[in-house]
């Protein structure tokens, strides 16, 4: 992420005058596409076809490329971001939903749900390095910042499963709420916040020990309870605050990560289901899958700007140049 | 592959899972073994209505398959085993025997797909006191209203439950004017009292109703349409209606009726537009996964029959999870308290109601192909939870089974 930011800075410098600072990438499940979306003007640039059934995206270490997790077509596409055409696919195994890049930017690690599977895929000789067995339903992928771990989530397994990265072998398992989607570390390694769609909740799990130091609820007033599904998990850079994407319950849960509680709920559109922030973390981005837009989020003043339609049924969504 | 081969393979796999529970080194020596029983009867043979359905002769049991597999997945890393005893009777064989017999070997758990006589039978067997039973094929509505058992749960929904989804639907659409047409058979007439209830409940009339007393079924005789597109045409010459919703749970005439009515009207009820637990055209809430593995290990697509047992095996597995126990008074404890959530492809948690036994859970509403809408609808408001608007809620039975 460091890195990732001195080289946005870079690219910045270099930028003559008006140019764009970043770039949103939103993929859209239904639409097949991806949409660009300017950062500062939040104007949509460019509406690029892809694959059947985009889901998982992830940005390239050198920021040159997007990694699209395109589903119905059993591999990756990568999406090269100067032309924004296709380069290369890359093999995935069956149905591939979510991918995590690891830290050094050679191996990408893919959920295959149909197989029960996680995929270990090198991205330079664009080849399937290993595949791991994990639960049923493989799907949230969160590898730690230190390089270290891949925590992986099965949806009907209900479990984190820990995979070491240099043995690649499950070290662990510690049982979370219902249909866990999504794993997101804190910045310093320590942590890992996995959420669990149906049960309603975030397990924030202690690393070193694997075990779950607390579960996060959440309580909207007015609200039903079950459309409460937390997804989506966004920390900052500096590790203070949790941002939760809530599903049917069209808010994002603002979180204290020293206290665990919720700070705010930010009203944003239907089925919120992924996050990402602006690289000085100004901003905040989420795909809002059934109202079919993107709403930007004020960081520092925690209100919503504006909303932008995006493609049909948007799923993913990065930051990047 | 030769039988060689095979085996060889079986112990790679073997020893992988052995390797895999060594280094996650939580799990206790030996898996804690979770028998559980699925107790049905052999069914007269049964021809689909039209060639393009299959015929098919493990529903259920598939179902059950389904949710071992997903237990054990689950198990492999928390240390416990299910296995699935399947008994399907024969006519001379008595089910209170068979059940004995299984009870007599350990077996605690047991899913049931008989007759409500039956089922209650076995229920109050003396030696089932300790057991817990999950009924997976009896839509009886008496069992959830006066019929309950302590020791007897439902994953399957009643006629109630899909009846009133049904007519929620149909409340959204303001089809409010209904034409009910009642087979002969008790299970016909079941589904057109609750399609009555349903009416009442939710404010619709039902302008006309017929009962069925026709013999249809000429689709393999020559020219046999004739009749039906005959019949159909007269039957239903009555005053103006909106749906025509008929109750023909055999799968005997109802689809005779769709396009061959006097009026333009559509069709639903057990045939036409269907309320139902469980349906192949059903993709959303990760549910796409989950028909695949299925239509993959046994090459059809899962009934509601397949998935109430499945219901039943992941509640079981569920609970033998969170409570690290495959003691049955331990997991009824847990299954009916406000902890239990079951993840189950249909967008919101499902869990039991403690009054009647009876698992609350969104039904789909269906046409041949797709999926159309999903019960309870949007303003149908609860106090508790939204899916009690669905079938008997606790002030209308008389049960009380906590």
């Amino acid at each position: 992420m460091h890195h990732l930011r001195t080289a946005l800075l870079g690219v910045c410098l270099l930028s003559p005058l008006g140019a764009h600072a970043y770039s949103v990438y939103v993929s859209s499940e239904k639409d097949n596409s991806i949409t660009v979306v300017d950062g500062e003007t939040l104007e949509v640039r460019q509406v690029v076809p892809v694959g059947q059934r985009p889901r998982g995206i992830a940005l390239s270490k050198d920021g040159e490329s997007l990694y699209v997790c395109t589903s119905d077509e059993d591999h990756i596409e990568v999406l090269d971001l100067k032309s924004l055409k296709v380069d290369h696919t890359l093999p995935s195994g069956p149905d591939p939903e979510l991918l995590a890049l690891g830290p050094q930017g050679r191996f990408l690690y893919v959920a295959n749900e149909d197989d029960n599977m996680v995929t270990v895929v090198d991205v330079d000789k664009r080849t399937k390095v290993i595949e791991i067995q994990v639960g049923v339903e493989p799907e949230g992928m969160g590898v730690s910042p230190d390089g270290k771990w891949l925590v992986n989530t099965s949806e009907t397994t209900n479990m984190a499963h820990f995979i070491d990265l240099s043995t690649h072998e499950v070290v662990g398992n510690v049982l979370v709420d219902q249909r866990p989607r999504v794993a997101q570390f804190t910045p310093d390694s320590r942590q890992v916040w996995v959420s669990s769609e149906i049960g309603g909740t975030v397990s924030v799990i202690d690393v070193a020990k694997r075990e779950k130091v607390h579960v996060i609820t959440f309580a909207i007033p007015g609200m039903r309870k079950e459309l409460i599904q937390p997804v989506g998990i966004r920390i900052t850079d500096d590790g203070s605050r949790a941002f939760i994407a809530l599903g049917p319950a069209a808010r994002v849960a603002v979180v204290d990560t020293k206290t665990f509680e919720v700070e705010k709920y930010l009203l944003v559109g239907q089925r919120v289901w992924n996050l990402a922030f602006a690289p000085d973390q100004s901003r905040m981005f989420t795909t809002n899958g059934v109202s079919n837009d993107m709403s930007v989020v004020d960081m520092e003043r925690l209100k919503v700007l504006k909303s932008i339609p995006v493609g049909r049924l948007p799923w993913g969504v990065v930051v990047g140049p | 592959m030769n039988p060689a081969m095979s085996r060889s393979s079986d112990w790679i796999r073997i020893l992988a899972s052995l390797s895999l529970i060594l280094s996650i080194g939580l799990v206790r020596a030996e898996p804690l073994s979770i028998p559980i029983g699925l107790i049905s009867a052999e069914r007269a043979e049964y021809i689909p209505l039209s060639s393009l359905e299959p015929r098919i002769e493990d529903e259920g049991l598939e179902g059950a398959r389904q949710g071992i597999l997903d237990n054990n997945t689950t198990g492999r890393f928390t240390g416990q085993s299910f296995d699935l005893l399947p008994v399907t009777l024969t006519s001379d064989q008595s089910p209170s025997d068979v059940v004995r017999d299984l009870i007599q070997r350990g077996v605690r758990l047991f899913l049931v797909d008989l007759p409500a006589a039956d089922l209650l039978e076995l229920a109050d067997l003396p030696e089932a006191g300790d057991a817990l039973l999950f009924n997976i094929g009896a839509m009886d509505d008496d069992l959830r209203t006066q019929g309950c058992r302590s020791n007897l749960l439902h994953t399957v929904p009643s006629r109630a439950m899909r009846a009133d989804a049904l007519a929620q639907y149909l409340a959204w659409k303001r089809w409010m004017r209904w034409f009910l047409v009642v087979g002969p058979l008790p299970e016909d007439r079941a589904f057109g009292a609750a399609i009555e209830r349903a009416a009442k409940r939710f404010g619709a009339k039902i302008v006309v109703q017929k009962p069925w007393t026709f013999k249809a079924g000429a689709s393999r005789t020559d020219s046999g349409h004739f009749n039906e597109q005959q019949l159909a045409n007269s039957f239903t010459q009555v005053e103006d209606y909106d749906i025509l919703l008929v109750a023909d749970e055999a799968d005997a005439f109802g689809a005779y009726l769709n396009y061959r009515t006097y009026r333009p009207r559509p069709i639903g009820g057990t045939q036409g537009l269907v309320a139902t637990a469980w349906s192949g055209v059903t993709e959303q809430w990760g549910a796409t996964q989950f028909q695949r593995r299925f239509l993959e290990r046994t090459g059809r697509f899962m009934t509601p029959r397949d998935y109430a047992a499945w219901l039943a095996v992941r509640s079981i597995g569920e609970a033998a999870t969170r409570t690290q126990t495959g003691e049955v008074s331990r997991l009824r404890q847990y299954l009916l308290g406000p902890d239990f959530k079951l993840a189950a492809f249909k967008g919101v948690p499902l869990s039991f109601r403690d009054w009647n036994g009876q698992m609350r859970q969104p039904i789909l509403i269906v046409s041949p192909r797709i999926l159309v809408s999903v019960s309870p609808q949007e303003g149908f408001l609860h106090q508790f939870s939204t899916l009690d608007t669905l079938g008997y809620d606790r002030p209308e039975t008389e049960c009380s089974i906590r």
